[in-house]
């Protein structure tokens, strides 16, 4: 049953050193509040899984949350390249991450598998590529029914997934519209579960195409207003491309990088002031 | 450089450059497939996604534009930096979960024409998005894969856009990301690939299509301005060119302008 915590308690009491965390959101809805708090307690040792590891894992990555990295695409959408994960990989720095690398319909097998409690994921997936022979959770299987050849990939199930929604009620339940993504999936295939949200309401009216993820199949509802940013959330805000595009020079030099991370993120208590520390509470596009 | 290359460079208040060449005949491509019932069209996002957006601006039947953010039909007035931007999502006839466009949309072969880009390509068009150099001690991490292999792998025929160049395009990829052609004639059959795999190139300097028999790119097309010798130097493998090389047609001035548009919105 989901519990209303604030975000500082639920990271603390359920992620600690050395687990696997999700943090999904394609594109939309990014957890980036829960991650600053990841950073800010100093998780160590990591094993990440998300399909676009983008801005929010760079910054875990940097500032050496993370030991390993499950994904299927890591960059900086229509920017370029993401620094600190490419750094973390080409040199080791600040230490060397082991990659287990998948495409997106992979990682999507892989994470409804878990969902449903399934030992593997089925796709026409892979074939011809040169990932198979360097990713060992891919593998070819033979459909007994037809004799096709077909990729199997094992669940996945992070220890904790998190994920950010427009809003939830008291209940803890917890509605999710516009892209979607992948974040049901992946919160019903993890053991444990934090949802940071732009509100609480008192009841979920109907938004079309909106999913509602039961409160009872949740860990903790927590409310941050702006949590996604410079992700987005449909109805509340629009993404902050400026922000994309800022974080290629923050994030070229490990110095640069490194200050950024003390001083806006190791340096404030909570999300708010991150943004205000940062200048960025005036970026924040509401609609 | 010949006079119709000067007449193309003069169209009215405008510069036009390669890119732009590259943009537009990508467009034409696809205007011309949606002409033929096939409009669904898986975008990448970047120069996919620029001439995609340039196709649907122009062309009735226009290409429907898939995102792999689950975007189906979206309809941008400006153009997406991401694949994910809040516009493509309330702009589409339909958004999908992320499981589902891979699953029922695309792996089920509902995807007419998969529309990529990449760092590297090779002679049989299969592309690089993952390293330059070894794979265990890379010169340069890319992004990876992201949805390309299923898409090289299902949709009906695939289309690339790329800026030739020598260190891009190359006789072998660094790591094979997606499947053009493997190693040559009889590899996406022997595979088993639903997808028919890549019919048309399109770079700065021209068109690049695979030769029915051989399977390697060779250059069908020029565009106006550039040489043999131009297409020769930015290739790493022997290239070769079709007996009947065509000249692309200069670009119009109201491509041009409905090009400028998007990008200035």
């Amino acid at each position: 049953m989901a519990e209303l915590l604030d975000l500082r308690t639920a990271v603390a009491s359920l992620i600690t050193d050395g687990l696997t965390v999700s943090m999904e959101g394609f594109t939309h809805l990014i957890p980036h509040a829960a991650g600053h708090e990841i950073i800010r307690q100093g998780r160590r040792d990591l094993h990440l899984v998300r399909m676009t590891p983008d801005i929010i894992y760079d910054q875990l990555i940097g500032a050496g949350c993370a030991t390993r990295l499950t994904f299927s695409w890591g960059g900086n959408p229509g920017v370029g390249s993401l620094h600190r994960f490419r750094d973390a990989v080409e040199h080791g720095w600040p230490h060397a991450l082991e990659i287990e690398e998948h495409s997106h319909a992979g990682m999507a097998a892989r994470y409804t598998a878990g969902a449903s409690g399934l030992p593997f994921g089925v796709l026409r997936g892979y074939v011809g590529t040169d990932l198979p022979s360097r990713t060992a959770t891919i593998t070819p299987i033979t459909c007994p029914f037809t004799g096709e050849q077909l990729a199997a990939v094992p669940a996945l199930k992070p220890d904790v997934t998190v994920a950010h929604a427009q809003r939830a009620d008291r209940h803890g339940n917890v509605q999710i519209w516009g892209l979607v993504g992948i974040q049901k999936e992946a919160l019903l295939a993890a053991r444990a579960t934090i949802v940071t949200v732009e509100e609480i309401v008192d009841e979920l009216t109907p938004t079309p195409g909106a999913i509602v993820i039961p409160g009872w199949a949740l860990d903790a509802v927590c409310v941050v207003p702006n949590g996604a940013h410079p992700s987005f959330a449909m109805g509340y805000s629009d993404r902050d491309n400026g922000f994309y595009r800022a974080w290629d020079d923050i994030s070229k030099s490990r110095e640069a990088f490194t200050e950024w991370i003390d001083r806006h993120i190791r340096s404030t208590a909570d999300f708010p002031a991150y943004l205000r520390s940062a200048g960025l509470d005036s970026e924040v596009a509401h609609v | 450089m010949s006079e119709r290359a000067a007449t193309v460079i003069a169209l009215p208040a405008e510069h036009v450059d390669a890119d732009d060449l590259m943009i537009v005949n990508a467009a034409r491509a696809l205007g011309q497939l949606a002409a033929a019932g096939r409009s669904a069209c898986f975008v990448g996002i970047g120069l996919p996604s620029t001439a995609a957006n340039l196709a649907r601006r122009i062309y009735d039947p226009a290409p429907v534009l898939v995102y792999e953010s689950g975007c189906i039909g979206s309809k941008p007035t400006r153009l997406p930096l991401s694949i994910g931007d809040g516009e493509l999502g309330e702009t589409a006839d339909a958004v999908v979960s992320v499981p589902e466009i891979f699953a029922y949309w695309l792996q089920a072969g509902r995807i007419d024409v998969g529309f990529l880009g990449g760092a590297q390509l090779d002679r049989f068009a299969n592309i690089n998005s993952t390293v330059i150099g070894s794979y265990d001690a890379p010169r340069t991490r890319l992004p990876g894969a992201g949805g390309a292999p299923e898409i090289a792998a299902s949709a009906g025929q695939v289309m690339v856009i790329m800026r030739q160049g020598a260190r891009a395009f190359v006789e072998r990829c660094d790591f094979r990301s997606s499947m053009g052609f493997g190693d040559g004639p009889g590899d996406r059959e022997r595979l088993g690939l639903l997808g028919g795999g890549p019919r048309l190139v399109v770079t700065d300097l021209g068109l690049l299509q695979p030769d029915p028999e051989t399977c390697e790119l060779i250059m069908t097309a020029m565009h106006p301005g550039v040489t043999r010798e131009d297409c020769i130097a930015a290739t790493g493998w022997p290239l070769r060119f079709a007996d009947d090389l065509a000249e692309t047609d200069p670009p119009t001035a109201h491509e041009i302008a409905l090009l400028r548009e998007i990008q200035a919105a």
